[in-house]
C-alpha cells in the first residue's frame, strides 16, 4: 500500500519561524533517498539545502518556489512504499506523517540499509511541528537573524491565575521596566509606579509609558474661527465656532442608556460613611513586601473588594436584582464583582466571576488583570455581563466620594473615595490618620435603608480593622 | 597563505605533507615512530567515521531533528591524532566541537546528539570516559582544567615514580577562546602552579566570523612564552604530527614539568554551527585552498601509496559509516521529549531549596497553558 510521509519545514537556524523556498531539486515522480538534497531554502540567516528524511518517490510538492513557508508547515510529500498495491491517496494532512499507524509494517522487501520511516517512532513532522509551537529562542549562539517578536506564544488557560511570565517572582523590584524605558519615563517625568504594565510578567513597556503620558497629559487646545475661547484641538466646531458636536456612539451610548434606565427605574438611595483606614494601609504595605504577592500589584482597592465580599457574605440580600417582568426579587448566590473602569473608550464595568470563591492573592491577580485588559480594550463581552454588585474607585481620581448610579440589574454599588491623611481622633487623641469616605447607593425597591447601612458599616469595619475579616471569613 | 602574523606557517611541526608524503622531524619523529600501519589505519578509520557522523548530524539538523549542530569537519586530524595520545588516567575538558576526541574516549557519538536535540545538558558520565561534559561557554573550562590538573598534582597522580600511572589534563578550545580573559587566567595559574595541563588550541581561523588575524598579531603559540609555558605549533591537518606533539606534551605534563601550549593550525571546513552562514565572511577560493589540505585525504594518500589501505578495509569502514548513519537517524528520531522540569534535576548534587522553589514555580507556569497535550 502506498504510504505517504510529509516533510515539514524545519527551523534551520535557532529560533527561526519561516523560510522562503528558493529552488526545488526534485519534482513529483522523482525517486529520492535519505539525505539527498531536495530543496534550497533561504532563511533570515542563510541559504540552506535541505536533505530528504525519507527513501521513496516524491508524490507532491506542497510549497512553490518563491513561497514563504512557516516552520512546521509541510513542504513535500513522499510515498515511502511506492510499490504498494492500493491506489495512491495523498495524505490529507501532516497528521498522517505523525501517526506511526499510517505506515503499517509491510513485508520488508527493502534491503537492510534502507531505513523505512515507519521505524522511527518520532517522525520528523512531529518534531518539527513541536519545535514550532515552542517559544522562539531569542538567545542564539550566532548572533544574527532572529527577528524581534517573531516568537509564537502558546495560549494560556483562561483560569491561569498567574500573569504571563511571572518574572516578578524572581526579583523584588517594585516596578519592572528595561533601562531605556526607565530613562524615557524619567525624561518625561512619569512615575513608573503609576503606569499600568502590559508586558510579560508585569513589565512596563515603552508603549505603556507613552500611553500613560497621552492619557494623563493636558489635551491640546486650539481656537476656532468665530470665538476666541479655546477648545480641544480635536473636534468639529459648528459654524459660529461656539459649540462642538460629537455623535453619540459605542461605549458612550451604552453608558447613557444604562444610566438613564438605572436612574429612572430604580429609586436610588445613597449612604455615606467616613472611616479610619490606617490599618488597611498598613496591611497593603505588608502585602507589598509579602513573597506570595510579588507577582501582583497590591492596592487599597483590593482590601475594599475583600471587605465588600465579606459584607455580602453576612448580608446576602444586598447581592440581588429586581426582575420587573416577573415581579420577583432575584437573590444571587454568587458574587460577580464589578469594577467600574475608566478606559480610553469610556466607562466599562467588567466583573470578576465568582469573586466570593477567590482567596486574597487570586482576587488581586484578577483585579489587576481586569483593569489592564479593560484599559487595553481587550475584554470579551462576557466580562461585562452578569455582574451582581459593583465598586467604583472614584478615589483614584482624587475625589472624596460621590453618589454612584447602579449598574443595571444590580442592587448596590460602593464608591471608594480618596484615602487622605487627616486629623482624626484616635484613642482619645488627635492624630494624623489615613481616612477615606465610602458611599453605598442601593435600589430602594428591594433594599431598605437598614440593610444598606449594615452593609456599608461592615465594609467600613473591615477597612478600619482588617483583622475583623478573620472573624467574618 | 600568510607569511607573518597568526596565520603564518613558520615553525609548524609537520610529519605528513598535504600531498601525503611522510617527512622527518628532529624532535618529534621519535614520538611517532611507534605508530604501526595498523595504528594509522585506525586513525584513518576514526577520522572517516567521525566525518560521516558529522554529515549525518548536519542532515538531521536540516530535517528538523536537532536544534543545532556544530561540525568538526576539517578538524578531524587535530582531534583524532591528539585524542589517541591520551590514556586512561588522563582527563579531558572539551569545548563543544570535540566530537573526534569524544570518539577516542569511547563516548558513543550518537549520545552527543541528546545535547543538540535539547534533551540533556550532557549525555555521558565524565568519570567513565575521562572526558568532561561539553562546555558551551567559551574558554571557562580552561580554568576548570587547570584546577583539575592542580588537584591531580596534589593527589599524587603526577610524577608519582610510576610513569605508567601518571596522568595529565588536556583542555581543548579554539582560537576565539584565546581572546577570553579566562584562558589567560588559566595559563597564569597553570604556569605558576606547574599544573599538569596541556592547552590544546585548535586554531580553525575563525571565532564564528571573526578571523584569527583579529584575535592576535602573532601566532597563538607565541603567547606561551609570555606565561612561561613551553609551546609548539603543529599542522593540525596532519594527524601524525598532531599525535606526536600531543604525546610529547602529555609526557612533559605527566612527568611533573608543568603545562604546555599546543597550537594546532587547522581550518574549519563547515560553518561555525548550522545557524551560521560562512559565505558572508570568507571566500570560495579560501575554502578550496583548504579543501586541498584536507586531513583525511592526506592520510589516505599516504596509506594508499604504501599499499596499507586496501579496498577491503575501505569497504568495511564504509559499511560501518553507513550503519552508524542509520543508527544515528533511528535513534535520534526515537528520542521523545523529556519532561521540561527535568532540567532542574542536576543543578546541584543534593536537594536545594532555591532550585525546588524554581521547579515548583515552573511547574505551575507550565500547567497554565491550554495546549498541554500538544506540548508533549
Amino acid at each position: 500500500m502506498p504510504t505517504f510521509q510529509q516533510f515539514t519545514m524545519p527551523d534551520a537556524g535557532e529560533g527561526l519561524t519561516e523560510a522562503d523556498i528558493i529552488t526545488w531539486m526534485v519534482g513529483p515522480g522523482d525517486t529520492v533517498e535519505v539525505n539527498q538534497p531536495i530543496v534550497e531554502i533561504e532563511t533570515a540567516k542563510s541559504l540552506v539545502e535541505l536533505p530528504c528524511p525519507f527513501d521513496g518517490v516524491v508524490s507532491r510538492l506542497l510549497a512553490q518556489e518563491g513561497e514563504t513557508v512557516d516552520v512546521g508547515a509541510p513542504i513535500l510529500e513522499v510515498d515511502v512504499d511506492p510499490n504498494g498495491e492500493a491506489p495512491a491517496e495523498p495524505a490529507p494532512s501532516a497528521d498522517a506523517a505523525t501517526a506511526p499507524a499510517a505506515a503499517p509494517a509491510a513485508a520488508p522487501a527493502s534491503p537492510a540499509h534502507d531505513v523505512p520511516a515507519q521505524d522511527a517512532p518520532v517522525p520528523s513532522a512531529d518534531a518539527a511541528a513541536g519545535s514550532s509551537s515552542d517559544e522562539g529562542s531569542g538567545a542564539v549562539l550566532v548572533g544574527y537573524g532572529v527577528r524581534a517578536g517573531s516568537a509564537q506564544r502558546r495560549p494560556r488557560n483562561a483560569d491561569a491565575l498567574e500573569p504571563v511570565g511571572g518574572a516578578q517572582d524572581l526579583g523584588d523590584y517594585p516596578v519592572l521596566a528595561k533601562p531605556p524605558v526607565r530613562k524615557l519615563a524619567r525624561d518625561l517625568g512619569v512615575d513608573l509606579t503609576t503606569v499600568t504594565p502590559s508586558g510579560p510578567g508585569g513589565l512596563v513597556t515603552r508603549e505603556d509609558v507613552e500611553q500613560h503620558v497621552k492619557a494623563t497629559a493636558a489635551q491640546t487646545l486650539a481656537t476656532y474661527p468665530g470665538d476666541d475661547q479655546p477648545w480641544l484641538e480635536t473636534g468639529t466646531t459648528q459654524g459660529d465656532g461656539r459649540t462642538t458636536r460629537v455623535p453619540v456612539k459605542s461605549v458612550r451610548k451604552r453608558t447613557a442608556e444604562a444610566m438613564v434606565q438605572s436612574a429612572f427605574t430604580a429609586p436610588h438611595v445613597t449612604e455615606f460613611h467616613t472611616v479610619d483606614v490606617t490599618e488597611t494601609m498598613n496591611l497593603v504595605a505588608k502585602l507589598k513586601q509579602d513573597r506570595d504577592f510579588q507577582d501582583v500589584r497590591v492596592t487599597p482597592l483590593l482590601i475594599v473588594a475583600k471587605a465588600l465580599l465579606l459584607a455580602v457574605r453576612r448580608h446576602p440580600e444586598i447581592n440581588a436584582a429586581w426582575d420587573e417582568d416577573a415581579q420577583e426579587i432575584v437573590y444571587k448566590h454568587y458574587v460577580n464583582l464589578g469594577i467600574a473602569a475608566s478606559t480610553p473608550r469610556g466607562l466599562v464595568v467588567p466583573n470578576i466571576k465568582d469573586a466570593h470563591r477567590l482567596p486574597l492573592h487570586a482576587l488581586a491577580v484578577e483585579l489587576q488583570h481586569l483593569t489592564a485588559e479593560a484599559r487595553a480594550g481587550k475584554l470579551p463581552p462576557a466580562a461585562m455581563t452578569d455582574g451582581t454588585i459593583t465598586i467604583t474607585n472614584v478615589g483614584a481620581l482624587g475625589i472624596d466620594t460621590g453618589t454612584p448610579i447602579l449598574n443595571p440589574g444590580e442592587a448596590a454599588i460602593l464608591a471608594f473615595g480618596a484615602v487622605r491623611q487627616q486629623p482624626w481622633v484616635h484613642e482619645g487623641e488627635i492624630k494624623v490618620r489615613w481616612v477615606t469616605q465610602l458611599a453605598l447607593s442601593f435600589d430602594h425597591r428591594l433594599v431598605d435603608g437598614e440593610l444598606g447601612a449594615r452593609v456599608l458599616y461592615d465594609v467600613g469595619r473591615v477597612m478600619e480593622d482588617p483583622a475583623q475579616g478573620l472573624v467574618w471569613a | 597563505m600568510d607569511t607573518t602574523g597568526p596565520l603564518s606557517s613558520d615553525g609548524l611541526v609537520q610529519l605528513l605533507t598535504p600531498s601525503g608524503e611522510r617527512i622527518g622531524h628532529e624532535q618529534f619523529d621519535a614520538y611517532a615512530s611507534h605508530l604501526t600501519a595498523h595504528d594509522l589505519r585506525a586513525f584513518w578509520r576514526d577520522m572517516t567515521v567521525l566525518r560521516a557522523f558529522d554529515m549525518e548530524a548536519t542532515s538531521l539538523q536540516r530535517q528538523g531533528e536537532l536544534g543545532l549542530w556544530v561540525q568538526s569537519w576539517g578538524q578531524e586530524a587535530a582531534q583524532i591524532g591528539s585524542g589517541h595520545a591520551l590514556r586512561e588516567p588522563d582527563f579531558v575538558f572539551p569545548s563543544y566541537r570535540e566530537h573526534g576526541v569524544a570518539l577516542t574516549r569511547d563516548v558513543d557519538l550518537v549520545e552527543i546528539l541528546r545535547i543538540f536535540r535539547g534533551l540533556q545538558h550532557g549525555a555521558w558520565n565524565p568519570a567513565d570516559h575521562g572526558f568532561h561534559l561539553y562546555s558551551l561557554v567559551i574558554g571557562t573550562h580552561a580554568l576548570h582544567a587547570t584546577g583539575y590538573a592542580m588537584a591531580m598534582d596534589r593527589d599524587g597522580l603526577v610524577a608519582s615514580g610510576t610513569p605508567a600511572a601518571d596522568g595529565a589534563v588536556v583542555a581543548y578550545f579554539g582560537d576565539g577562546a584565546t581572546s577570553q580573559g579566562d584562558v589567560s587566567e588559566a595559563m597564569v595559574f597553570a604556569a605558576v602552579n606547574n599544573a599538569p595541563v596541556v592547552f590544546f588550541v585548535q586554531n580553525n581561523q575563525f571565532a564564528i566570523s571573526e578571523p584569527a588575524t583579529r584575535q592576535s598579531r602573532v601566532p597563538i603559540a607565541d603567547r606561551g612564552k609570555g606565561f612561561g609555558i613551553p609551546s609548539v605549533r603543529v599542522d593540525g591537518n596532519d594527524v601524525i604530527a598532531s599525535h606526536a606533539v600531543t604525546r610529547w606534551a602529555l609526557e612533559h605534563a605527566r612527568s611533573g614539568q608543568g603545562p604546555v601550549l599546543i597550537e594546532a593550525f587547522t581550518y574549519r571546513r563547515g560553518a561555525h554551527t548550522t545557524s551560521d552562514d560562512p559565505t558572508r565572511y570568507r571566500s570560495k577560493a579560501q575554502e578550496e585552498y583548504w579543501a586541498e589540505r584536507d586531513p583525511i585525504a592526506r592520510l589516505d594518500a599516504y596509506l594508499t601509496s604504501t599499499g596499507e589501505l586496501t579496498d577491503e578495509f575501505r569497504a568495511q569502514v564504509a559499511a560501518e559509516c553507513k550503519a552508524l548513519g542509520e543508527r544515528t537517524r533511528t535513534t535520534v528520531r526515537s528520542w521523545s521529549k523529556p519532561a521540561t522540569a527535568t532540567m532542574f534535576d542536576h543543578v546541584y548534587a543534593l536537594p536545594h531549596a532555591t532550585v525546588e522553589a524554581e521547579r515548583a514555580w515552573f511547574e505551575r507556569y507550565e500547567s497554565s497553558f491550554e495546549d498541554l497535550e500538544a506540548a508533549r
